[in-house]
C-alpha cells in the first residue's frame, strides 16, 4: 500500500460518500479504496485488545479517566473523550468497564459514544486529522489541501493508516471560517492552512514528533474584532452587575432587564427576561446553562466572547441563578472549542478567588452558585437546548419533546434557563449599566447590538458588533466585499439574501441570526453551495424523526444528482415537495433543512434549469448512485469514462 | 369537560390528555406507529402528524386544549403521511412478500391504509446485521423502523435489552450484551420486549407462516379497525387504573 499513487477523485461526491449512499457500515468496513483489503487484513489483527498486558493498559486509561472526572451522569462525555484521546477509540473493554463504573447499560454507553462525531469505536490515528468541511473553508480550497496531506502521508480521505500513525477526515465546521482553511489535529485548531504547511505537518507525523512540540505558530488562531459596539467596548471589572444587582434585587434587575429588550442571541430571540421570571416562578430545584455549542457554519462570534469576555459571560449566569436561585450551572462548550477550556477554568477559578463563584457568593449567607464546564464531541445539534440537556445527563442528546419547556422541565426535569453565550454577555452589563443604556441601541423590536461572524468572499473577515437595524449593504460595505452572487444570513439554517435584497435588515422582525454571515462572490456556484448545506444538514441529522432522518438524505441525494447534472424537472419538483415533510419534523433542525434549498431555488431558478437534462420525464433509477459502491471498491471515479 | 374540534367533531378530553389519547377515547383513530398506550409516547415516527390550528403537530406528543381545531383526515395530511411510510420503507430493507410478519405487520398495514401503491423514492438498500444468536427471537434489522418501542418495552421489563446508536441514517439497534448478540443478552422470550415490534424486526421464532393467508391480522380489517379494536381499550384500562 506504500507504494500506491492515491485514485483521483474527479467525479467524487462532496464529502462523506457513504453519508448519501447507506453503505456506510461497508465503506468504513473495506476502507473506502481499493487498497485497503490489504490495510484490513494488517488491521484485523491487531483491532481486538485480547492480550492480559493491553487489558490492564485500558483498565488503567479507564481508571484515570473516572478518578479524573468522576461518574455522575454529566462526566459520561468527559470519561468516554478521555479515553478516545488515551487509546485513539474507545476499545469495547473499556467501554464496558465505564458501564459498569456509571451502572449504565453497556448498549446505551454505546448508543451515546457513537452518536458524537469524535468519538470512535474503531482505532483511529494516533495524530486524528479532521479537515473542516463548512463551505467557506471548501471556497479556501480545503479538499485539495486535504488531498494534498492525504498524499503525503499516503492514505484515503476518511481512512486510517495502516500502521494506524494517522487518520484524515472531515467535520462540519470547526468555527474558525476567518482564518480558514482549518483543521483539527487530536482536538487542536490549526488555522490557514497552506500547501507548504501541509508538506511540513506530514513531515512531523512521519518523524512522530508529538503534537504539542509542533511549532506554537500553527495553532495561533488571531483576534479579528473589526467592530466595536455595546457590548465589546464597554469596560467591564468582575463582580460590578452582580453587585449593584445584589443591593437593587431580584425586581429590579428582572425591571433592568425587561427595559432592555434583551432578547435570545441564539437564534430563537425569546425575551431573556420572561425566561428568567418563568424559571424563577417554577418551583424545583433550579439550573443554569449557558449554551456555547456554537455549532451553526460560519459562526465564531462565541470564540472569541469566552477568549476574551469569559468573567463577562460567568457573571451573566450567576446574575440569572440570583434570579431563579439556581445552585448548579453548566457551560456547554463545544468540542471544536476545547483548546479553550483551560482558560474559561482559570476565569472560573478566578472567580471562586474573588467569592463571585462558589459558597456564600459575596459574603451572602444563602447564596451558593457554582458552574461546570460540560465539552461536546461533535454534533450540532447538541446546540438545541433540549438536546443539549440530554447531552449534559449522558443520554443520547435526541431533541426532546416540547412543551414542556426547559424553563419549567430542563436538566433532570428541574427548571431551567438556557440561554447563549452573547445573551449572558449582555445580561451582565445591564446589570451595571441599566436597561435604557441597552434599549438606546437597535429597532423597536430589536434591542441593542449584534455579533456577527462575516466570513467568505470580502477583504475583511471578522467578528462586527453591529446595531440591530443595520442592512445587509451596509455590513457588506464594513466588510468590504467585491461583486457577491448572495449572503447567507444565520447558516444554512438561515436566509440566502440576493443582492436585489441587500436592503433587507439584520433583526429580529426582518433577517433573524445566531450570527454567522456568509459572503459569497459572484463566481460562486449556487447550486454548490446548496450541496454543501444539503450535506451538512444529512449528517448532523441526529435521526430520531423519520421526517429528518430520510428526508436530508433525500434531498443531499437530489442536490448531488442536480449538481453533477443527471437531473430532470421532475427532481426540481420532487426537491420542493421535501419542504411540506421536512416541516413535520420533530425539532428546528428538521424545520430549516430545506431552507436553503428553497431559498436558492427561489432566487436562481435559472441555475438549477441550466444543470437539467433536457427530458421530459424523470428516471427513478439514478445510474451513478447506483454505480457508487463498485466505483468505491474498484476505485474508478468516472476517469475512464473522459478517455474514450 | 373541555372539548376539541376533531375534523370538525366535537370531542371532549381530560385535561392533560394528548390529542392522540383524547381521539383514542372516543374511538377515533390517527395512524401511528411509535405510539403505545402502555408506553410513554415518543414522537418519532411522525405518521400520527395532524394540523392543529393550522399547524403541523404530532398528535402522540402534543396536549390537547379547549378549542383547538385539529384536521387528521385530510388529503393533505394523508399525502404528508404516506410520503412518511414510503420513507420508511426505502431507508430499510422491506421484502414483504418473503418475510414472515406480512400481515401482521403495522408498517405494511399502514401502506395499504394510506393507499401506497409504489415507494416514490429511490430504495437506500443499507447493509445492516441480522442477529438469529438467541434461542427463541430473531432480530432482523434490515426490518427496524427505529420506534424505539421495544427500548421502551425492555425499560418497563426491568431489563434495557435494546437502544439505539449511532447518528442520522446510520442509526442503529443494539443489544445489551458483552459481544452485543441477542443470544448473550437476558431477553427472555416471554419478555414484552420480544412481542411489542411492529414490524418484522424482532420475531419469536417458529411461529412464521402458521396462520394462513386470508385470516392474518390484516387480511381482514384496516389498522385503523385493530387499533380501535385492541388499543382503545388498552388506554382506557390504563385511565382506570390511575383512578383507583
Ligand atoms: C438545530 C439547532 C441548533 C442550535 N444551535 C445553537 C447554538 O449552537 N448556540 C445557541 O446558543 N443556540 C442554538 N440553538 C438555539 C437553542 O435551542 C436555544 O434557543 C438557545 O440556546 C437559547 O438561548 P438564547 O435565548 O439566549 O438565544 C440551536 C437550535 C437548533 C434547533
Ligand atoms: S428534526 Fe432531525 S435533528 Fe431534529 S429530532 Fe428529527 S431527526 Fe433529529
Ligand atoms: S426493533 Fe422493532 S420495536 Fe425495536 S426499534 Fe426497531 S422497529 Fe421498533
Amino acid at each position: 500500500m506504500i507504494f500506491c499513487p492515491l485514485p483521483l477523485r474527479g467525479e467524487g461526491t462532496i464529502g462523506h460518500v457513504a453519508d448519501q449512499s447507506g453503505f456506510q457500515p461497508y465503506f468504513e468496513a473495506i476502507g473506502f479504496g481499493r487498497w485497503s483489503f490489504i490495510d484490513l487484513l494488517f488491521r484485523s489483527r491487531s483491532l481486538e485488545i485480547d492480550t492480559a498486558e493491553s487489558l490492564d493498559a485500558v483498565a488503567a486509561v479507564v481508571d484515570k479517566a473516572v478518578s479524573q472526572h468522576g461518574t455522575r451522569p454529566q462526566h459520561l462525555l468527559a470519561v468516554l473523550r478521555q479515553i478516545q484521546k488515551d487509546c485513539h477509540y474507545l476499545p469495547k473493554q473499556a467501554l464496558q468497564s465505564v458501564a459498569r463504573r456509571f451502572s449504565l447499560p453497556l448498549a446505551r454507553v454505546v448508543g451515546v459514544a457513537e452518536f458524537y462525531g469524535f468519538l470512535h469505536t474503531q482505532p483511529r490515528g494516533e495524530y486524528d486529522i479532521y479537515f473542516s468541511d463548512c463551505v467557506i473553508d471548501v471556497f479556501h480550497d480545503s479538499e485539495a489541501l486535504m488531498q494534498r496531506l492525504c498524499h503525503r502521508l499516503r492514505l484515503q480521505p476518511g481512512a486510517v493508516r495502516g500502521d494506524r500513525r494517522v487518520s484524515i477526515d472531515t467535520t462540519s465546521c470547526t468555527g474558525l471560517c476567518d482564518q480558514g482553511p482549518a483543521l483539527l489535529v487530536n482536538g487542536w485548531p490549526v488555522p490557514r492552512l497552506t500547501p507548504t504547511l501541509m508538506d511540513a505537518m506530514a513531515d512531523h507525523i512521519e518523524r512522530r514528533v508529538p503534537v504539542t512540540q509542533w511549532p506554537a505558530e500553527w495553532f495561533l488562531i488571531e483576534d479579528h474584532l473589526c467592530r466595536h459596539d455595546l457590548l465589546l467596548n464597554t469596560p467591564w471589572r468582575p463582580g460590578t452587575g452582580l453587585k449593584n444587582a445584589l443591593r437593587q434585587g431580584v425586581g429590579w434587575l428582572l425591571e433592568q432587564l425587561t427595559a432592555s429588550g434583551l432578547r435570545g442571541r441564539g437564534g430563537a430571540g425569546f425575551p431573556t427576561a420572561r425566561k428568567w421570571q418563568f424559571c424563577r416562578e417554577t418551583p424545583g430545584d433550579h439550573y443554569v446553562v449557558c449554551n456555547a455549542d456554537e455549532g451553526e457554519p460560519g459562526t465564531f462570534k462565541d470564540r472569541e466572547l469566552l477568549k476574551h469576555y469569559a468573567d463577562q459571560v460567568f457573571e451573566g449566569m450567576t446574575l440569572a441563578a440570583f434570579v431563579t436561585g439556581a445552585r448548579l450551572g453548566f457551560l456547554y462548550l463545544r468540542g471544536e472549542y476545547e483548546c479553550l477550556l483551560r482558560p474559561l477554568q482559570a476565569a472560573l477559578r478566578q472567580r471562586r478567588c474573588l467569592g463571585l463563584l462558589g459558597r456564600n457568593l459575596c459574603g451572602l449567607m444563602d447564596f451558593h452558585f457554582d458552574i461546570e464546564i460540560v465539552v461536546g464531541a461533535g454534533a450540532y445539534i447538541c446546540g438545541e437546548e433540549s438536546a443539549l440537556l440530554n447531552s449534559i445527563e449522558g443520554l443520547r442528546p435526541h431533541p426532546r419533546n416540547r412543551p414542556p419547556y426547559p424553563v419549567t422541565c430542563g436538566l433532570w426535569n428541574q427548571p431551567t434557563v438556557v440561554n447563549n453565550v452573547e445573551s449572558f454577555a449582555a445580561a451582565s452589563l445591564i446589570a451595571v449599566h441599566g436597561g435604557e443604556w441597552f434599549a438606546k441601541v437597535g429597532t423597536e423590536k430589536s434591542k441593542g447590538t449584534k455579533l456577527l461572524s462575516i466570513s467568505g468572499d470580502c477583504a475583511r473577515p471578522g467578528i462586527y458588533e453591529v446595531p440591530f437595524g443595520i442592512t445587509v449593504a451596509e455590513v457588506l460595505g464594513l466588510c468590504g466585499s467585491g461583486e457577491t452572487l448572495g449572503v447567507q444570513v444565520g447558516g444554512p439554517a438561515g436566509t440566502f439574501v440576493a443582492p436585489s435584497d441587500y436592503q433587507r435588515r439584520i433583526a429580529y422582525e426582518d433577517l433573524g441570526t445566531g450570527g454567522s454571515f456568509m459572503v459569497f462572490g459572484s463566481h460562486r456556484d449556487i447550486i454548490d453551495i446548496a450541496t454543501r448545506f444539503a450535506q451538512f444538514f444529512a449528517h448532523e441529522s441526529c435521526g430520531f424523526c423519520t421526517p429528518c432522518r430520510v428526508g436530508t438524505s433525500l434531498q443531499l441525494r437530489l442536490m448531488e444528482k442536480i449538481r453533477r447534472g443527471w437531473a430532470t424537472a421532475g427532481d426540481i419538483q420532487e426537491l420542493e415537495s421535501l419542504k411540506q415533510l421536512l416541516e413535520a419534523s420533530h425539532c428546528g433542525l428538521g424545520h430549516t433543512a430545506h431552507n436553503p434549498v428553497q431559498h436558492t431555488l427561489a432566487h436562481y431558478p435559472g441555475h438549477y434549469q441550466a444543470r437539467l437534462r433536457d427530458l421530459d420525464f424523470s428516471p427513478g433509477f439514478d445510474l451513478d448512485n447506483e454505480l457508487e459502491t463498485a466505483r468505491q471498491l474498484t476505485g474508478r471515479f468516472g476517469d475512464h469514462l473522459r478517455q474514450v | 369537560m373541555p372539548t376539541i374540534s376533531f375534523d370538525g367533531q366535537e370531542i371532549t378530553f381530560e385535561p392533560g390528555q394528548t390529542i392522540i389519547e383524547a381521539a383514542m377515547a372516543s374511538d377515533l383513530y390517527i395512524p401511528h406507529l411509535c405510539w403505545h398506550p402502555d408506553f410513554p409516547p415518543h414522537g418519532s415516527c411522525k405518521l400520527c402528524s395532524v394540523k392543529v390550528n393550522g399547524r403541523i403537530c404530532s398528535a402522540c406528543t402534543f396536549p390537547a386544549a379547549e378549542g383547538q381545531e385539529v384536521v387528521s383526515s385530510s388529503e393533505e395530511v394523508r399525502q404528508l403521511r404516506l410520503r412518511l411510510t414510503q420513507m420508511l420503507f426505502v431507508e430499510g430493507n422491506h421484502f414483504c412478500p418473503s418475510c414472515e410478519k406480512s400481515g401482521q405487520c403495522e408498517l405494511q398495514a399502514m401502506g395499504y391504509y394510506l393507499g401506497m401503491t409504489d415507494n416514490h423514492y429511490p430504495h437506500f438498500f443499507p447493509v445492516r446485521d441480522i442477529d438469529a444468536s438467541h434461542p427463541h427471537v430473531l432480530l432482523d434489522r434490515d426490518r427496524c423502523i427505529f420506534c424505539e418501542l421495544c427500548v421502551r418495552a425492555s425499560r418497563a421489563d426491568g431489563k434495557n435489552v435494546f437502544e439505539l446508536a449511532g447518528r442520522g441514517i446510520h442509526t442503529r439497534l443494539v443489544v445489551d450484551s458483552p459481544s452485543g448478540k441477542l443470544g448473550d443478552s437476558n431477553l427472555d422470550v416471554n419478555d414484552r420486549a420480544a412481542h411489542i415490534c411492529p414490524v418484522g424486526a424482532i420475531v419469536v421464532k417458529e411461529t412464521a407462516f402458521r396462520i394462513p393467508i386470508g385470516q392474518r391480522k390484516y387480511d381482514r380489517r384496516t389498522i385503523a379497525e385493530v387499533s380501535v379494536a385492541e388499543e382503545a381499550p388498552l388506554l382506557r384500562k390504563r385511565y382506570e387504573q390511575k383512578e383507583d
